[in-house]
């Protein structure tokens, strides 16, 4: 009896304790000074006169949507004075140890992102549609990529892979669709490539026990190399009967398709991107919501404790970075028979790192990853937007963008993230 | 050796001198051999005296077989047949005569095999002459040529592979090898071309230039890991693209890095005073192999001499551990970065300064900032087994253009063939199943024991 008092008398404080820790950051104050700062420079040093037109509707479009236009300077610099606004609430809710809120951020992301539209478009005309609609389809394979690596690390494997298998889709997706003149047959057999390299990534990572980096690194050369050699000796030479895959056409959804906006951005897709919607709910259900996904999450998090309740930890991840790897291989299709393109080598260009740097952004979640991957999808499309009505920027410098933006994302506002505990370790049954 | 085990990312060492220092590896303790090296009995745990003169111990030449056939070179060998096999596979099915004969194959056969055997030997021949030496040619100095091919190729993998292995024995994932690349190459590049320097002290500054733009370049995912926690993978990735648009815009940009009077996106010709001299007049091999010796070898004492290389170990193998006793682990990832990233440079600036001194683009990196964590892994981390997998990789590099010049081989076939060389030496079990090998003693240091420790999950938690 006394020692249950005891026992009381040493917890009951600490839970007060624990609600006067606040852990604050300087971080997103001074993310934010520098991006105010950045927009300051611009509209001091580069002024742009002129108005900028943000059209959106396409003429032929049901429902017509007026266009807006805004004088471009005084609109940047209502935009700076709001983001100055926003830098010094937050530097205020930090210095009296309040956390800075997530809308916040999102607010200020808003705003920085439309004084830098109306400042590069200056005189020009924004089709604000096509700028959604092409980021929409550029994200698509680093989604596909995203929730591969979600799923993977989840369940305690890095897959360093989805590179090679994204690639191993886009090449086995343009040759059996070339062949047999069907895009669907091609999409199956991107999703049985990208499952074969996730064997391989799972038979050594999880039997043999090697390093999941190196299988993971190594697989990518491997895929390159193997698709290379195949497309330089094979395909090149008969490109009309083994290169020339049929595309899928766009199927606009009848009713959603015509809702402003959303309607054409999202709903008039082509049937990769319909299965990219739907692989992202039932990966998000499938992991919070699903006997399923709580023994994946178990596996990764506390592989001896799901052994001990009877989950056969290697077979659970065995099958599952099986399936992340059909998942990525569906994104590989985009390169090829998504967009109507012959496979050419190295065409998928870094877009698994691109997802896997999406993964730890989105920390381990399907949600946030896609949109960490929406956002590198928005940043590339608006370097071409931009080039076409012509911006001052130089090119490479809004290429550069997203990934600066990601590096300031990481290191100011994501900060310390981790992963998945078992995520890496390879599970030896003692 | 008294090393602690150090995290090399891979089962076991790669090379006959790496499995000296590794006792853990060979079943030398266990058989009742003499350790090699002073100090092994201490870090494989160490059997007890008591008891060894009870059993008769082994003979020699059993142990010796023994140690042949499930030691570590035997794997190594191995596993450069089975990739070879595959490769001479893939070159045979996808041979235009062989599948011309292969169609009346039940017919002839003779036919199919001679094609097969035309086909392989032509282009594994072609890889030889092209990397090693070339029996065509009359004299030694000609015919030795592809040898020194074969080190200019291995320059800057092995200055890559030593700046990645490095930052993998601290526990770090550095794929940011292109931009750190790119960098340090424009760097020793804009000096090399654009200031008037006497000889010498010219290719001094742009050499450490180069360096110094590398090293901060990496040193910039160091720092942001230690003072915000980013993970240095995404960092380093971030980093290849900033890096390769921003040297792409200074090349088309004149007044930075543009020839004047061009319109193409390259720089104008080094100096004669900056670039590394060749060593031989008659061979492409020039200084900076020199360099990379130099630098393999203060990589080797910084890791296994200095008390840095000690602290760098204990990063790597737990970062928590290190931290309780005292090691400023956030600083020991920024100067882990920024040495890797000097190491990077240094690849980029033997680019510029040694093999291609006529003015360089956006390609200068040439995929050796990715070659290098393959040849960091196949070296497992330990500076010497680097520069024994870079020089194989060199050679089939250089061996590999030849085989495409002579055979009509792609060149890529390399990267399948160096890939799977890293995976089966990455799984020794697999390849003892594959030839029948018989397993390491039970008793003795078993597989699972010195298992792969991951390398880039390792995070310091609680700050």
């Amino acid at each position: 009896m006394s020692r249950t008092t005891e026992h009381h008398r040493q917890v009951a404080p600490q839970p007060a304790a624990l609600d006067t820790t606040v852990v604050t950051s300087w971080k997103a104050p001074i993310a934010f000074a520098i991006f105010a700062l950045a927009a300051t420079a611009l509209a001091v040093f580069v002024p742009r006169d002129g108005d900028t037109t943000f059209r959106w509707s396409s003429p032929t479009d049901a429902i017509q949507l007026p266009e807006i236009s805004v004088p471009a300077l005084p609109a940047l610099w209502t935009v700076i004075v709001l983001l100055v606004a926003i830098t010094a609430y937050s530097a205020w809710l930090v210095s009296r140890k309040r956390r800075v809120p997530m809308w916040l951020i999102v607010v200020f992301a808003i705003l920085f992102m439309f004084g830098f539209l109306t400042w590069a478009a200056a005189g020009a005309s924004l089709p604000m549609i096509g700028l959604l609609f092409g980021s929409l389809s550029l994200a698509v394979p680093l989604i596909f990529g995203s929730l591969a690596g979600v799923l993977g690390e989840r369940v305690g494997v890095i897959n360093i892979a989805i590179e090679g298998q994204l690639l191993a889709g886009a090449f086995t997706a343009a040759v059996v669709a070339s062949v047999t003149r069907q895009p669907w047959f091609g999409l199956l057999a991107a999703m049985v490539a990208g499952m074969l390299v996730a064997f391989v990534l799972g038979a050594f990572a999880i039997k043999y026990f090697v390093d999941q980096v190196i299988v993971g690194v190594v697989l990518n050369v491997l895929v390159t190399g193997l698709t290379s050699f195949f497309f330089s000796q094979v395909l090149a030479p008969n490109a009309a009967t083994l290169n020339t895959p049929p595309r899928f056409d766009r199927w606009p959804i009848p009713v959603l398709g015509d809702i402003p906006i959303i309607g054409p951005v999202f709903f008039r897709q082509t049937v990769v991107v319909y299965l990219m919607y739907l692989a992202v709910a039932v990966v998000y259900i499938g992991l919070f919501h699903t006997k399923w996904g709580l023994r994946l999450r178990a596996v990764g998090e506390h592989p001896q404790a799901a052994d001990t309740v009877g989950i056969k930890v290697n077979r659970t991840r065995f099958w599952n970075v099986a399936l992340a790897g059909a998942i990525a291989g569906l994104g590989g299709t985009f390169f090829t028979i998504g967009s109507g393109i012959a496979f050419n080598k190295e065409m998928t260009a870094g877009a698994g790192f691109i997802a896997l740097a999406a993964v730890i952004f989105g920390q381990w979640d399907p949600i946030k990853a896609t949109l960490a991957a929406l956002l590198f999808g928005f940043a590339s499309n608006l370097q071409n937007t931009l080039s076409v009505i012509g911006s001052p920027v130089p090119s490479e410098f809004m290429l550069m963008l997203p990934y600066v933006v990601t590096i300031f994302a990481v290191a100011g506002l994501v900060g310390k993230v981790r992963g998945p505990a078992a995520a890496g370790k390879p599970y030896i049954k003692s | 050796m008294s090393d602690p085990q150090p995290p090399r990312p891979g089962a076991q060492g790669s090379d006959p001198d790496v499995a000296i220092e590794q006792p853990g590896a060979v079943s030398s303790a266990a058989t009742g051999t003499r350790p090699r090296s002073v100090g092994a009995d201490a870090s494989t745990g160490g059997t007890p005296p008591a008891g060894r003169g009870d059993v008769e111990p082994p003979s020699r030449w059993h142990t010796t077989l023994q140690r042949i056939t499930t030691g570590n070179a035997a794997i190594s060998v191995l596993s450069v047949l089975l990739a070879l096999l595959v490769g001479a596979v893939m070159i045979a099915f996808t041979n235009e005569r062989v599948q011309e004969t292969s169609a009346y194959f039940f017919a002839r056969p003779g036919d199919t095999l001679a094609a097969i055997w035309d086909a392989v030997s032509g282009a594994y021949s072609a890889l030889f002459q092209g990397s090693v030496y070339n029996f065509r040619r009359d004299t030694f100095v000609a015919g030795i040529r592809p040898l020194t091919e074969t080190l200019t190729f291995a320059t800057p993998l092995i200055a890559g592979g030593l700046g990645v292995g490095l930052a993998f024995r601290v526990g770090m994932f550095n794929i940011g090898g292109r931009g750190q690349m790119l960098i340090a190459a424009s760097v020793a590049g804009w000096v090399g071309f654009g200031f008037d320097l006497p000889w010498g002290l010219h290719m001094l500054v742009a050499l450490i230039g180069g360096l110094i733009g590398g090293a901060l370049w990496g040193g910039i995912a160091g720092f942001l890991k230690a003072r915000t926690g980013a993970h240095e993978v995404i960092v380093t990735i971030m980093l290849n693209y900033v890096a390769f648009y921003l040297v792409s815009w200074m090349l088309r940009t004149p007044g930075l890095l543009q020839a004047p009077g061009s319109s193409n996106p390259k720089t104008p010709a080094m100096q004669d005073t900056a670039t590394f001299p060749d060593l031989r007049p008659q061979f492409n091999l020039h200084f900076g192999f020199l360099l990379v010796i130099v630098a393999t070898v203060v990589v080797w004492w910084i890791l296994t001499r200095s008390s840095l290389g000690f602290r760098f170990r204990a990063v790597g193998e737990n970062p928590n551990a290190a931290r309780v006793a005292g090691i400023d682990v956030r600083a020991m990832y920024v100067y882990a970065m920024l040495i890797s990233g000097a190491l990077l440079g240094l690849a980029g600036v033997s680019q510029v300064l040694g093999t291609v001194t006529t003015g360089f683009t956006a390609g200068i990196d040439a995929g050796i900032g990715f070659d290098a964590i393959t040849v960091a892994l196949l070296g497992r981390s330990t500076p010497w087994g680097i520069f024994a997998a870079g020089i194989l990789f060199g050679a089939f590099k250089a061996g590999g253009f030849s085989m495409q010049a002579a055979e009509g081989v792609p060149v890529e076939i390399i990267l399948v063939v160096q890939s799977l060389i890293v995976l089966f030496i990455a799984a020794p079990p697999l390849v003892r199943t594959i030839f029948r090998l018989p397993e390491p003693k039970p008793g003795g240091p078993r597989e699972g024991r010195r298992r792969p420790r991951p390398v880039v999950t390792k995070e310091v938690e609680a700050k």
